[in-house]
Parts: C-alpha cells; sequence; structure tokens
C-alpha cells in the first residue's frame, strides 16, 4: 500500500504517515520504464511533473461516468460534474489559504493567469509613464505579458536586478519602486535558478505605496507551502503539471474586491448573468472570468494532485527535497568543470549548471542516452542567460519522488560527459 | 559509450568543436547571413566572399553545441572553392544524409562529412547539424539574409 492510499484507508486527514520516498514513487506509474535500457531518471520536474495514480483516475473517472457540462444542467451527470468542478475550487481554496472560494479562477495556467491580470487590472490601471516592476529572474511569461502591456500605454517595464548568486536585490527593488509603480509581479520561486524570493517582504515595500503585487508561484506550488493571506500579496499564480496535476489547467488566486473591480478577461458562456444585443450583465465572481466551457476534466485532476498532495506529511516530504537538493549541489559541485548557476542562500530543487567546454545540448543528448531527463536551453529566461553570461544552462529539477540514487546516476552521467569532451 | 553516442560524438567532431577551423568574422566578405534555432537559442553567422559565383573565402562565427559548431566548421572548410550550384547540391546531400532513412552516404560527394551520419538516430539534433548549412544558403542567394530552422 502506498501513502496516499494508506491515509485515504486511515480517513483523517490528521493522521500522516511518515515520509517514505519508495513508497511515494509506487504512485507514479511513469516512472516505472526503462529508457535506452537504462531506468528513467526524471528530472525534468520544473519542466512539467508526473501524474499519481490518483489523478489520472480522477481523469479517467469523470470521462467514464461523469461526463457532463457545468453549470446549467438539470440532470444527475451535470449535477455530479458541477459539484466536483466547484470542489475542486474549494480545494484550491484551501490549498492557497484563500479567504474564499470566488476568489479561486480557474486559468489554462500560470501563463494565463498573469495575462489576465495584464488585460483585466493592467490595462484601466495604467497610463503613458506609468511603471511595472519585474526582476531579472522572470521566465518569459512574466515578461511578455507586461511588455506588450507597456507597449499598448507608453509605460515602462523595470526590472529589479539580482546578485550573482541569483538572489533579489531588495536595496534596489525598493529603489525602484515609485510613485509611477502601478502593479509588481514577481516569480515565488525562480525556475531556472531555483531562488525562493521574499514574497512577504516585497508585498510591504509595495503595498507602502499601495501597489498590488502578482506572484507567479508556478515552481513554489509543488514545494512550499502557500499562504497568500499570511503573503499579503494581491494575486497568486499557478499551474497544475507542475504540482503533479494535469497540464491545461492552472489556479489564478486574486483579492476578491480587485477581482470585483475588474473588467472581464474573455467574453462568452458561462461569464453573463444575461445578454441581449443592447447589452450584456456580466455573471458574480468567479465565474465572470471563466467564459466558456472550462477544462472540467483538468480541474477534477488538479482537485486529485492537491488531495494528493495533502495526503502527504508536508514536513517529511520538505525534509527529504532539502535533503536531495543538499545531495545533489555537493555532488555536482564536486565535479571539475562544473559551475552551478543559482546559488541563492533561499532556494528550492533546482540545479542549473554549465561544463566548462561543452555546451548544454551536448549533455542532454548524452545524459538521455542513459535513461536521465533533464533539461537544456535557457529555460525561458533568456535576459536571465544573459545576466549570467551563458547563451544556456543544463538543468536537473527534483520533485519529492526522486531520491539520492538517482543524483548518483545524474553525477555518473556527467562524469561520462566529461570523458567525452575532454 | 553507447555506441550511438559514439557515432554521435565521433573524434572529428570533437575536434572540430574543440578548435572550430574558419571562426571569426571575414573581413572582406560581401555576403553574410544569421542563422537561429528558436528551439535552443543558437545564433550563428556565416561570412562569405562570393567572387563571381565561387566561394572565395568563407568564414564563421557564433555559440552552439558540439553538432552545431563542427558542422559548421567543416562546412566552411568544405565550401571553399565551389561554386553556388555545388554548394546547393552538397547542401541536399548533406540533408539527405541526416534526415533519410536508409540514406546510403555518398563518401564521393561528402568526403570527411560523413561522420554525421551518426546524427540521424538523434533527431532532435539534426537542426543543430544544419543551421549553419541554412545560413550559408540564406548568404548565398541574399546579400542580408536570415535563416531559421523552423
Amino acid at each position: 500500500m502506498t501513502v496516499a492510499r494508506d491515509l485515504r484507508a486511515a480517513g483523517a486527514r490528521g493522521t500522516r504517515a511518515a515520509f517514505d520516498v519508495r513508497a511515494i514513487r509506487e504512485d507514479f506509474p511513469v516512472l516505472h520504464q526503462t529508457v535506452f535500457g537504462k531506468p528513467l531518471v526524471y528530472l525534468d520536474n520544473a519542466a512539467t511533473a508526473q501524474k499519481p495514480r490518483a489523478v489520472i483516475d480522477a481523469i479517467t473517472r469523470f470521462y467514464t461516468l461523469d461526463n457532463s457540462n457545468i453549470h446549467r444542467g438539470l440532470h444527475a451527470l451535470s449535477e455530479r460534474a458541477t459539484a466536483a468542478y466547484e470542489e475542486s475550487r474549494a480545494k484550491a481554496r484551501r490549498f492557497l489559504h484563500a479567504a474564499e472560494d470566488r476568489e479561486i479562477i480557474f486559468v489554462r495556467g500560470t501563463t494565463e493567469a498573469i495575462n489576465l491580470v495584464a488585460h483585466s487590472y493592467g490595462r484601466p490601471h495604467l497610463g503613458a509613464g506609468d511603471e511595472v516592476l519585474i526582476t531579472a529572474m522572470e521566465h518569459h511569461s512574466n515578461i511578455v505579458p507586461w511588455q506588450i502591456l507597456c507597449e499598448e500605454k507608453g509605460a515602462r517595464l523595470r526590472i529589479a536586478p539580482i546578485d550573482d548568486s541569483g538572489a533579489l536585490r531588495l536595496d534596489e527593488f525598493e529603489r525602484l519602486l515609485t510613485e509611477r509603480t502601478r502593479i509588481v509581479s514577481v516569480p515565488h520561486v525562480s525556475n531556472a535558478l531555483g531562488t525562493i524570493n521574499p514574497v512577504r517582504r516585497i508585498v510591504e515595500m509595495a503595498h507602502q505605496r499601495d501597489v498590488p503585487v502578482l506572484v507567479d508561484g508556478a515552481q513554489a506550488a509543488p514545494h512550499l507551502p502557500i499562504d497568500v493571506r499570511e503573503l499579503g500579496c494581491d494575486f497568486y499564480a499557478l499551474s497544475g503539471h507542475k504540482m503533479f496535476g494535469p497540464t491545461g489547467i492552472g489556479v489564478l488566486y486574486g483579492r476578491a474586491d480587485l477581482l470585483e473591480a475588474m473588467p472581464p478577461y474573455q467574453g462568452g458562456g458561462d461569464m453573463i448573468a444575461s445578454v441581449t444585443f443592447e447589452k450584456t450583465t456580466y455573471n458574480r465572481l468567479p465565474h465572470k472570468f471563466e467564459a466558456g466551457t472550462p477544462h472540467i476534466a483538468g480541474v477534477i485532476g488538479l482537485g486529485a494532485a492537491i488531495d494528493y498532495l495533502e495526503g502527504i506529511d508536508a514536513a517529511g516530504r520538505m525534509a527529504h527535497e532539502d535533503d536531495l537538493l543538499k545531495y545533489a549541489t555537493e555532488k555536482i559541485t564536486a565535479l571539475p568543470r562544473v559551475r552551478l548557476i543559482g546559488t541563492a542562500r533561499e532556494k528550492t530543487s533546482v540545479l542549473s549548471f554549465v561544463v566548462d567546454g561543452v555546451h548544454p545540448h551536448d549533455i542532454g543528448t548524452i545524459l538521455d542516452r542513459d535513461g536521465i531527463a533533464i533539461r537544456a536551453g535557457h529555460h525561458c529566461a533568456q535576459p536571465l542567460m544573459d545576466r549570467f553570461g551563458v547563451p544556456a544552462t543544463a538543468r536537473a529539477s527534483l520533485a519529492l519522488y526522486n531520491t539520492r540514487e538517482e543524483i548518483d546516476a545524474l553525477a555518473a552521467g556527467i562524469g561520462k560527459v566529461l570523458e567525452i569532451f575532454r | 559509450m553507447s555506441s550511438d553516442l559514439g557515432d554521435l560524438y565521433q573524434e572529428v567532431i570533437l575536434d572540430h568543436n574543440r578548435k572550430p577551423r574558419n571562426f571569426g568574422e571575414l573581413a572582406g566578405a560581401n555576403r553574410r547571413a544569421e542563422g537561429y534555432n528558436p528551439l535552443c537559442g543558437d545564433r550563428i553567422t556565416v561570412f562569405v566572399d562570393l567572387e563571381g559565383d565561387a566561394v572565395k573565402d568563407i568564414r564563421f562565427q557564433g555559440s552552439g553545441c558540439a553538432i552545431s559548431k563542427a558542422s559548421a566548421s567543416m562546412m566552411t572548410e568544405t565550401m571553399k572553392g565551389r561554386t553556388r550550384a555545388q554548394a546547393e547540391a552538397l547542401f541536399l546531400e548533406f540533408h539527405r544524409l541526416l534526415t533519410e532513412d536508409g540514406a546510403v552516404p555518398d563518401p564521393k560527394a561528402l568526403g570527411k562529412l560523413v561522420v554525421f551520419s551518426g546524427v540521424r538516430e538523434f533527431p532532435v539534433r539534426v537542426k543543430c547539424a544544419t543551421l549553419a548549412w541554412h545560413t550559408l544558403r540564406a548568404a548565398l542567394q541574399n546579400a542580408q539574409g536570415v535563416a531559421t530552422t523552423e
């Protein structure tokens, strides 16, 4: 029996089994395969995480038994689908520690969440000469929507710099907060470096100037506890697929008073209260921001992923992940010609590295033939690569199911790279 | 090393990666083109001094993986003295070597470029090997060209 199933059998949220990575691995069918004759070592979790059986089953069950449209049917299937969909909203609300279900908007992912805020909050609030403040460690999804907005409005995108370890320069960040700043958008955890940003402190600084803060939580959700009220942020975005849920589904949390005042992002079905050719009245929150038939199975799968995560002893999981990161950092930095990019004191789960004289793509190809999946490239963070003066890095990113043995395989694989590229 | 990897990273390729030939800007170039692989961000510039219809001199610069660098380096070595029609024929032959299943490389046409036949087993790396070639093609077709692998 696995941890998750033990817990369901125990039937209590409070009685969690101690963290056991072997049992966790049993929950993920995809991990049990060989690639080029070697056991799969999946270290590309920051790109997308694998799915536990519980998530796969929840989606299968929905399509097998309950498939129906939501919020409109009068029949049993539609009622069941609607209930499951809205139950997932409550789960997401609890996961983020938000106050109300209507503050949870289902979107396609973090990218759509940021675009929604840029469009529905940014557009009405930004004028010529105003400023949007982001950081030097952004994923392209937290750069481009703001660039589009700034270009349209004649506003300016300001970039808070980072230090050589990959940590945000808070003093510079504070200096860049001006009376022209209209919104701040920062990552909770950097996808390319693993840096954890001091979001609470960032929010305090921004709120002193009455500037709202959006947090890109895509990389934080699978690793850190998230409490939007404790963080004090105004918006928080995450992607289901990075936290063991399906692709194509994500969450935007927004403070109710802000969301109430914002115009819709897209028009269509479900987001309206009434429509005539002369005038449309919008639906109440959260439906105002969920136009069209949503990804119902995805939402239900995301709910199952939240259940799965919450069924695992969080302290034990985080201790395991910390141990893995520490072990991997020691192993990799002990290798000759290898340099770690991103060494901030506060970091999680990401090892971005370069090998002297070897392009990251060659590292990726060689590791792949040993069954080891990593990412090689710019990680959708080209300005960050420029900051460190590298065209690309190799990135191994960890999840709760990874083991020390897999880190050993990674280190041996990099050893092979060094051998080929003498 | 698995035999696939050995076929990919042959000593000749590793050598050209370490010490790329004809690397750097070409002062007297009358043709140049930029190549870009948006998938990986690799960028390359190819400079050509075209005299009449023949490649009098050719150099390249940029950054990329071992496959793309070695391919660019060996391409510049092979291209000197060739006419545009000969360059195009070689491009097509090289492309066939990398992409056609069961293609029998013609050593007479390709010379030492046959070392790239191992790339065929690594489909995602084919674009690495052809980036410089697409870029050269753009340079020979237009005075100022931009090539992309997409």
